[in-house]
């Protein structure tokens, strides 16, 4: 992997994380099965049994989906600042500092560039793991960015979302970043450039609502949450339990929200085969 | 009379907030003392005037230093005045359009034609409605989907005949619920802002009372944004806030303080351009004086951009927005 000696954020060597148990083999947290653990990250962490697809960071996402050793991060740092010194339980800054220890990143966002079977191709990701890959300034910036990125060298751009939508420990600013990255969509659409959004679980929120949903194709992961308003805010306001189902990618094709479903292993794949077409 | 429209209003007792009650008690001794005196041959204009000074220094006092969540509850205050009180009071000819074409007519979105000035303008706004019956109407001014879509399709009719548009934000956010999921609430949302970002007409976005989330600015991205001085905008409601950051619903103050969501806190963070100052006591208080001075502001604002050149408003509008976010690079 070169890109991993080129910037500081992939030079750390991965720790446990909270959400993937030490050991050889895992339970899988969907249906009880047994994994190995080797296995199961081979499959991409997707569980074979019951193809409940875990959450990746936006490392892994990167090496799922591009050419080895292809990508190369945006040669700008972004970083964070508490700057309506917001104070919950915790500071702002706090929960900055501890998000960033957990996900050796600066904000919950990595954008370069990269091959994706052959095709070059700009690439934004996000990562979960991150205060919940909330939109604040600095991935609103760092998509706006990596959308300017794709018009200036002509390439393709694919957004990978995971987030629980905007930031709200940068107030409004948080929300102006849905105006901020949908007018660069905009202009990329002026450009004739085409865009994949690839939602996986979860989209929601103020992601959902801005550049997610302004895909030219829009792909969803197996059984991912997406939606606007999270299936808590739902059940609160209409008193009563959501439908199985509610909200699952399968559901969002079903009612023309997206253009199609696809599971992780086939991800790489597929997007190439689109690629293929609007490169012709 | 036409959902949303009210000739003013009449504040009964339960229309105050505690905050005011210094103020409430001292108007009642007064006009406990005019009763009283009236038609006796007691004479206490001298003690009657006292009051009143009082009471004015009172209410600058109270009605300046208001904390944001004071403010907040003067946004949502059951009688302050909506979209079509300003549409009446603001404007001439105003020719109501209705539905997206597609699904139904959501009446948490009004939309129209109307003169302003001798200015040909669209009008675009959420609706709360003014009583029960309104209220379930309009959805209590919370769109789904087809009201954003409504809102489209205008702007794109705006946009065909070169018309400027003004647009009144008073929500408290996008509709929480299956049906605006089914039919894609986000995507609508995320439209709006993709469109409204590069429409070739000027905008100007009011905040007229509550701008809540993306809910308010699906039709809230402009040339020019004005607030009200107790209008509020937000990433996400108070109370939301505090349920998920303080796991409390106690937390409300303390959230409103920290969201940053008071007109003058988002004229400093430079999210808007203008604040248009309310009657003492806030819009509800005077629904006349109010439109007057929202008159006299968008006036302005509109003469500024009504004839900038297209293509420089429109990169105007870029840069606006690309500017916003507060981050350090190295």
């Amino acid at each position: 992997m070169v890109w991993f000696k080129k910037t500081r954020y992939a030079t750390i060597t991965p720790k446990d994380r909270k959400d993937v148990p030490s050991g050889l083999w895992i339970k899988c947290e969907a249906c009880n099965e047994l994994l190995y653990k080797r296995e199961w990250k081979r499959n991409l962490k997707v569980c074979p049994k019951c193809n409940y697809h875990y959450k990746m960071t936006a490392r892994e996402r990167i090496d799922s989906i591009l050419d080895e050793g292809s990508f190369v991060k945006s040669d700008f740092t972004l970083k964070p600042i508490d700057f309506l010194k917001f104070k919950d339980t915790k500071t702002y800054e706090e929960r900055l500092i501890e998000a960033q220890k957990k996900t050796e990143l600066f904000d919950a966002v990595v954008t370069g560039e990269g091959k994706l079977l052959g095709h070059p191709v700009v690439l934004g990701v996000m990562d979960f793991a991150f205060m919940g890959g909330s939109m604040g300034s600095v991935v609103g910036e760092e998509i706006t960015r990596a959308i300017e990125m794709a018009i200036e060298k002509r390439y393709p751009l694919i957004i990978i979302s995971s987030s629980g939508g905007a930031r709200m420990q940068e107030g409004v600013i948080s929300l102006m970043q849905m105006a901020k990255t949908s007018q660069a969509v905009a202009r990329l659409n002026e450009e004739g450039l085409l865009y994949i959004s690839v939602l996986t679980n979860p989209t929601t929120g103020g992601v959902t609502a801005s550049f997610a949903f302004l895909g030219d194709i829009i792909i969803a992961e197996a059984h991912a949450l997406i939606g606007f308003a999270g299936p808590r805010v739902i059940e609160q306001t209409i008193r009563q339990k959501l439908p199985n189902g509610f909200q699952r990618a399968e559901f969002m094709l079903e009612h023309g929200l997206i253009d199609m479903v696809v599971n992780r292993i086939e991800l790489r794949k597929r997007i190439g085969e689109i690629l293929n077409f609007f490169a012709k | 009379m036409p959902i949303g429209s009210s000739r003013g209003v009449r504040l009964l007792d339960n229309d105050y907030f505690d905050f005011e009650q210094p103020i409430i008690e001292l108007e009642k001794r007064i006009e406990e003392l005019s009763k009283f005196t009236s038609g006796k041959k007691i004479d206490i204009q001298e003690e009657i005037k006292r009051l009143e000074t009082k009471i004015k220094r009172l209410k600058k006092e109270i009605y300046t230093n208001l904390t944001p969540w004071q403010r907040v509850k003067i946004a949502r205050h059951p009688k302050r005045p909506g979209i079509m009180d300003y549409i009446s009071r603001i404007f001439t000819n105003f020719i109501e359009l209705h539905g997206d074409r597609t699904f139904s007519d959501d009446r948490a979105i009004v939309a129209g034609l109307a003169e302003f000035d001798s200015n040909s303008v669209v009008i675009i706004g959420h609706q709360k409605g003014k009583d029960a019956k309104e209220n379930i109407a309009c959805n209590f001014g919370m769109p789904h989907p087809e009201g954003y879509r409504k809102a489209l399709r205008v702007m794109n009719l705006a946009e065909k005949f070169g018309k400027p548009i003004l647009t009144f934000i008073d929500t408290p956010g996008a509709y929480p619920g299956i049906a605006a999921e089914e039919r894609g609430q986000g995507e609508a949302i995320a439209r709006n802002l993709l469109r409204l970002s590069r429409l070739k007409v000027p905008i100007i976005a009011i905040l007229i009372g509550e701008g809540g989330s993306g809910g308010a600015l699906a039709i809230g991205v402009g040339d020019k944004i004005i607030m009200l001085e107790n209008a509020i905008y937000s990433v996400i409601s108070p109370e939301g806030c505090a349920a998920i950051l303080w796991k409390s619903n106690e937390k409300v103050e303390e959230s409103a303080n920290n969201l940053s969501l008071t007109a003058k806190d988002l004229l400093e963070l430079e999210i808007i351009d203008d604040i248009i100052p309310e009657p003492l006591g806030g819009a509800h208080r005077d629904y006349d004086g109010m439109a007057q001075r929202l008159k006299k502001g968008i006036q302005t604002h509109l003469e500024e951009i009504r004839n900038v050149p297209i293509d420089e408003l429109i990169s105007n509008r870029y840069k606006k927005y690309r500017r916003m976010g507060r981050y350090i690079e190295e």
